[in-house]
């Protein structure tokens, strides 16, 4: 954008050479100089602010789970502890089976994802790349699939699994999820856009279909398949709502499930145990975000683009 | 083409589809057919009751006040998420590092779990230790009750909502206004329209299929909303903060009223399939196209 000056909150991009034309003919070059400084200033304490408004409660979270019960108290507030209280960690791990919940958080996340790529990955290319019949009605059941919340069914999801006897499983957990319409819908759109030539080019090769796509179709979508990967694991990492309502014990229970429960094990009021806990479960995806931001903004904004 | 090929790509659907139908198709038509029934889940016979349930809900002032509370935090969120956006994402359409920075700091409330949301901002919204009464101690206006009260409980709701969607919306527009090609702001420039002209008549028509998608997609997430509900606020004070799908995990898993609770869950797919088919019809119609 050419609109370097242009930074007033709100003004769209383009009327940077009209700014340009008034100003320069009816003001002297001081005054304008004076309104630029101050325009950049409000525009700086402007990203500023919204910053504290997004990062003050990761910083106050981080805060609290360092400082004693008495101390997250105290008002004006110590920003940072002077003594450091680590055990709040320890102590809100042992609250629960915290290894328990964090191997079944990485088995449900990991399985679901596995999976998907098993399921995804044929039905969109054959969606792609084949005329068949029945087509139509049949992409019409992903469409159907895309468009109804999972969270709108879980009443005849948990009988459903309750008769199979998979409540309380793993597999219960990741079977609802094995495969993805919102998967299925991306890498369509990505198998349709490879080109013909190069099929042409294999199939000459007499090479046997499936070893087509292995090696050469699969691998032209792979940017694709990692952005839906981080959506996709990110999402079942943070889930609570399925395995809130698809357990009724501990045995299959994640991370999410058992930080909400710190709060009846500690009471309603131990802050600082409670944000402790929240960090567990907040971090790893924070630092994955922050190694591999502009991957997961694409990844995540894709979506409301295509 | 050999038999085997024409099935091929029926064996290559089948996996997804088959769980589709599982999961997805086969538990709508359920649930539809529970809605007719009084059952507790644990009694072996289901007794057919027609649309009773459905007449119990519609005359219940508790259901009332659930669809009201829902639209209401709907309408709140869905106008002030977007609307916010759009000013955010024209504001922060810039490639500098530091407005890179901003943008992955507004996001990154977008990909922690709502568990952590709730807990944290319960905190933060805590009314006699919080971090926000004590902020807006320093401005010199009294404490608020925030969630602790009727009158306040779904507006700190919404506020979370809004705090965490704000940053993904204001990134979807982003990518929507790099997506206009520049040589119309060129055009737009040499014929010296004005910024406000160039806002309604040329950016807000090019953006309109991402408002559309946006709106859509914060209304049906709105509706489901039910996270933040049963950690922050399990529907109180007073019914105050109760929603469907609160609602209808609460007769479900807390009543075992299974087939009222299918009633409800009807209502809601009655509620999101008119939604997404505005969205489809307003996509074909209204929406301008490149």
């Amino acid at each position: 954008m050419k609109a370097a000056n242009n930074t007033l909150g709100g003004t769209p991009i383009g009327s940077a050479a009209e700014d340009k034309w008034t100003i320069s003919r009816s003001k002297p070059a001081i005054l304008r100089k004076a309104l630029r400084i101050a325009l950049a200033t409000l525009n700086a304490a402007g990203l500023l602010t919204l910053v504290i408004i997004f990062a003050m409660p990761f910083v106050w979270m981080i805060s609290t789970s360092l400082k004693t019960l008495p101390e997250t108290m105290i008002f004006p507030p110590e920003w940072i502890p002077s003594n450091p209280v680590w055990q709040n960690y320890a102590d809100a791990w042992n609250t629960g089976p915290f290894l328990n919940y964090f191997v079944n958080s990485i088995v449900i996340a990991v399985g679901i994802l596995i999976l998907q790529m098993l399921t995804i990955i044929p039905a969109s290319y054959a969606f792609a790349r084949y005329k068949f019949k029945g087509s139509n009605f049949l992409f019409g059941i992903v469409m159907v699939t895309l468009m109804i919340p999972a969270q709108l069914i879980f009443l005849p999801v948990y009988l459903e699994l309750s008769a199979f006897k998979l409540l309380n499983t793993h597999l219960g957990l990741i079977l609802p999820f094995a495969s993805s319409a919102f998967g299925i819908f991306l890498l369509r759109q990505a198998f349709m856009q490879i080109s013909d030539e190069l099929l042409e080019a294999a199939r000459l090769d007499q090479a046997a279909e499936w070893k087509i796509i292995v090696r050469i179709m699969v691998p032209m979508v792979k940017p694709v398949l990692v952005t839906f990967a981080l959506f996709s694991f990110i999402a079942h990492w943070n889930d609570y709502f399925w395995p809130l309502v698809m357990t009724t014990n501990e045995t299959a229970r994640t991370l999410p499930l058992g930080i909400a429960k710190i709060r009846e094990v500690e009471g309603v009021a131990t802050w600082n145990i409670l944000m402790a806990g929240n960090l567990i479960l907040v971090a790893p995806i924070l630092a994955v975000f922050f190694m591999s931001q502009r991957q997961i903004i694409k990844a995540f904004v894709y979506n409301g683009v295509k | 083409m050999t038999v085997w090929e024409k099935l091929r790509p029926y064996g290559m659907v089948a996996p997804a589809i088959i769980m589709f139908s599982l999961f997805f198709i086969y538990p709508i038509f359920y649930m539809i057919y529970l809605s007719m029934f009084d059952w507790n889940f644990v009694s072996p016979t289901k007794t057919f009751v027609g649309l009773q349930n459905f007449k119990d809900l519609l005359t219940e002032p508790d259901f009332r006040q659930v669809l009201s509370n829902t639209t209401i935090y709907t309408v709140l969120t869905v106008t002030l998420t977007t609307g916010l956006a759009l000013l955010l994402a024209l504001w922060l359409n810039r490639k500098s590092f530091f407005h890179g920075f901003v943008q992955g700091a507004i996001f990154s409330p977008h990909i922690i779990s709502l568990v952590s949301i709730s807990l944290l901002w319960s905190w933060l919204m805590d009314p006699e230790y919080g971090l926000l009464n004590w902020v807006i101690g320093l401005a010199g206006f009294g404490k608020l009750e925030w969630l602790s009260h009727p009158s306040t409980s779904l507006i700190s709701l919404v506020m979370v909502a809004v705090w965490k969607g704000l940053g993904y919306n204001a990134l979807v527009f982003i990518a929507g206004l790099q997506s206009i090609p520049s040589d119309i702001y060129e055009a737009a420039s040499l014929d010296r329209s004005k910024p406000w002209t160039t806002f309604t008549k040329l950016i807000l028509p090019m953006l309109s299929p991402t408002i559309f998608f946006l709106v859509i997609i914060n209304m049906i997430g709105s509706f489901q909303v039910f996270e933040t509900i049963a950690i922050m606020t399990q529907g109180g004070p007073v019914n105050s903060t109760n929603t469907l799908v609160y609602y209808i995990y609460e007769y479900g898993f807390r009543f075992f009223k299974i087939g009222y609770a299918s009633a409800a869950g009807v209502i809601l797919l009655i509620i999101v399939g008119i939604l997404t088919m505005i969205y489809f019809k307003l996509l074909s119609n209204r929406v301008h196209y490149r």
